[in-house]
């Protein structure tokens, strides 16, 4: 009985969903973390309304950063330790589809989330809340686009000893372009200007990524597997 | 005609040419390192706005142009030795990357000092600077992956492709100072038509910039013929090559 | 040509000199740190085949 790509994918997407919502602690853990980091910020540096405004892009950027580094070691480990993703690279269904929907679960469960909590942190940060629709927009791409770039890097270290380490060294050079924009255009937001070329190049940074990155965590899943 | 393709894939072949070609490299990249940095140093005259201290180009430049060098000679040769499953690419790789890192630092080094009297700062977030920081970043991951690995060969890989996807990069900091208004200034060099820098300025410029890459050709080779001992240590060929 | 004024690179010096500095000692340190990296390479083959030969004698 052999399966279609479309169904492979909804199969390895609702796998994936459904061993997620089974361990709601660690759906709920990176969570709890971006709203600590965000909150440490404003305690460490200023509690200046007009301050934390400035400052807030960044340090909302910064939080979603590390909070979806956190969980992106958990993408292939848990299939690693058991076998399970082996018997996915040897299943004869292309790997891309499968590479495919496991990022696009983990960001549903990862991303998507940090996206819908966005407006309590903002409110923290003292952002307009004119400015909620293009920080909300603007986080989504952003963590779409870290969920595929984690992605390669989840592939490179999955079985490595001190990976999680590896993991961020590696992924965050590559997502410092996203940082810049992403926050710029929270940035613009705030203070009013136009946030269209920012929001432009957010989401084609986000195509190209969404594109390519899949091509290459699964040639790094075919490196450290075979 | 790809027979020198296909014996650049033949570790002793490397190993004897490499061999052969290190003090040529390092005898013209002494003398033009030498010369270039007199002329640049002495000759030239002083600039017009920057008087002196625009100097400092005959060093950085250089630098900055060989840190990006560097790092598109591993990224192709970690490409060529994934795509031909030729290992003396990862060798070439494994060799250029602490050079490249090198010549990374010398770059944001020399640049933040050159900074400090031309902008006021020793150093600015601006699009080429921060761009040239994430390639000293990618460096350091590609350096760190590569030994993660308990197979050699896997970490060859990993760090291969991770080279590759850093590659992206290289042409943002090439055209940074095109796409966004930089403090730092455009292209000077590497212009078609002519370069806006008078001659008596430009020739040891160029000059530095081909003994540099003569240099970075000696270092790899010295380090290569180390990467390819290492990896062929088990071969029969070595026995005869220590003796020499 | 080798006055004053060269060595105070027209009241840059202390960004100049140290520039040039830094990138010498940056060559140097990649020839010293390649040849090394050789050095460690040809002597750890050697023990490598010494010990083979040793094995198999």
């Amino acid at each position: 009985m052999s399966v279609g790509v479309w169904e492979a994918f909804v199969l390895v997407l609702r796998r994936e969903l459904c061993l997620s919502f089974r361990r709601p602690d660690q759906l709920i853990q990176p969570l709890v973390f971006f709203l600590i980091v965000t909150t440490l910020f404003p305690l460490g540096l200023s509690v200046q309304l007009s301050l934390l405004r400035e400052m807030a892009p960044g340090v909302l950027w910064v939080a979603a950063l590390l909070a979806s580094l956190l969980s992106l070691d958990a993408l292939f480990k848990s299939d690693a330790d058991d076998g399970t993703l082996e018997q996915l690279v040897l299943s004869g269904q292309g790997l891309y589809v499968i590479v495919l929907a496991k990022t696009l679960a983990h960001w549903l469960v990862s991303g998507a989330a940090l996206v819908l909590v966005s407006p309590v942190v903002g409110t923290a940060l003292a952002i307009p809340v004119t400015a909620f629709a293009t920080m909300m927009l603007s986080l989504g791409l952003g963590t779409l686009t870290l969920s595929w770039l984690g992605a390669i890097g989840a592939g490179l270290t999955v079985g490595l000893k001190r990976g999680n380490v590896l993991l961020s060294l590696i992924v965050l050079p590559l997502a410092m372009p996203l940082l810049i924009f992403g926050a710029g255009a929270t940035d613009r937001a705030i203070s009013g200007t136009s946030v269209a070329g920012a929001l432009y190049l957010l989401g084609a940074l986000c195509v190209l990524t969404c594109t390519l990155a899949p091509f290459a965590a699964t040639a790094a899943l075919r490196i450290t597997l075979e | 005609m790809w027979t020198w393709f296909y014996r650049l894939a033949s570790p002793p072949y490397v190993y004897r040419v490499a061999a052969g070609l290190t003090p040529w490299f390092l005898t013209l990249a002494a003398i033009a390192i030498g010369c270039g940095l007199i002329a640049g140093l002495v000759f030239a005259p002083p600039d017009y706005q920057q008087g002196d201290a625009f100097r400092i180009i005959y060093v950085h430049a250089p630098s900055a142009w060989l840190s990006l060098f560097a790092y598109i000679t591993m990224a192709l040769a970690g490409g060529i030795a994934l795509i031909w499953r030729i290992k003396m690419g990862h060798a070439v790789a494994a060799a250029s990357a602490p050079i490249g890192a090198s010549f990374t630092l010398a770059a944001l080094v020399t640049g933040s000092l050159w900074g400090r009297p031309m902008w006021g700062t020793y150093w600015a977030w601006d699009p080429r600077l921060t761009s040239e920081l994430i390639l000293l970043f990618l460096y350091v991951g590609v350096m760190a992956l590569r030994p993660a690995f308990e197979d050699p060969g896997r970490g060859d890989r990993a760090a291969a492709l991770l080279s590759i996807v850093g590659v992206v990069n290289v042409p943002i900091i090439k055209y940074s100072v095109v796409w966004w208004n930089s403090l730092h200034q455009g292209a000077t060099v590497a212009k078609l038509g002519k370069p806006s820098m008078p001659g008596s300025m430009l020739w040891p410029l160029l000059t530095m910039f081909l003994g540099f890459m003569l240099f970075y050709g000696a270092v790899l080779c010295i380090r290569l013929r180390g990467e390819v001992l290492n990896r062929e240590r088990q071969a029969m060929w070595v026995r005869e090559a220590l003796k020499s | 040509m080798i006055s004053s004024s060269f060595w105070s690179m027209g009241g840059y010096a202390r960004y100049v000199w140290p520039c040039v500095a830094f990138v010498c000692t940056v060559l140097a340190w990649n020839l010293w740190s390649a040849l090394r990296y050789f050095a460690a390479a040809r002597q750890r083959a050697a023990r490598a085949l010494a010990m083979a030969a040793s094995d198999s004698a």
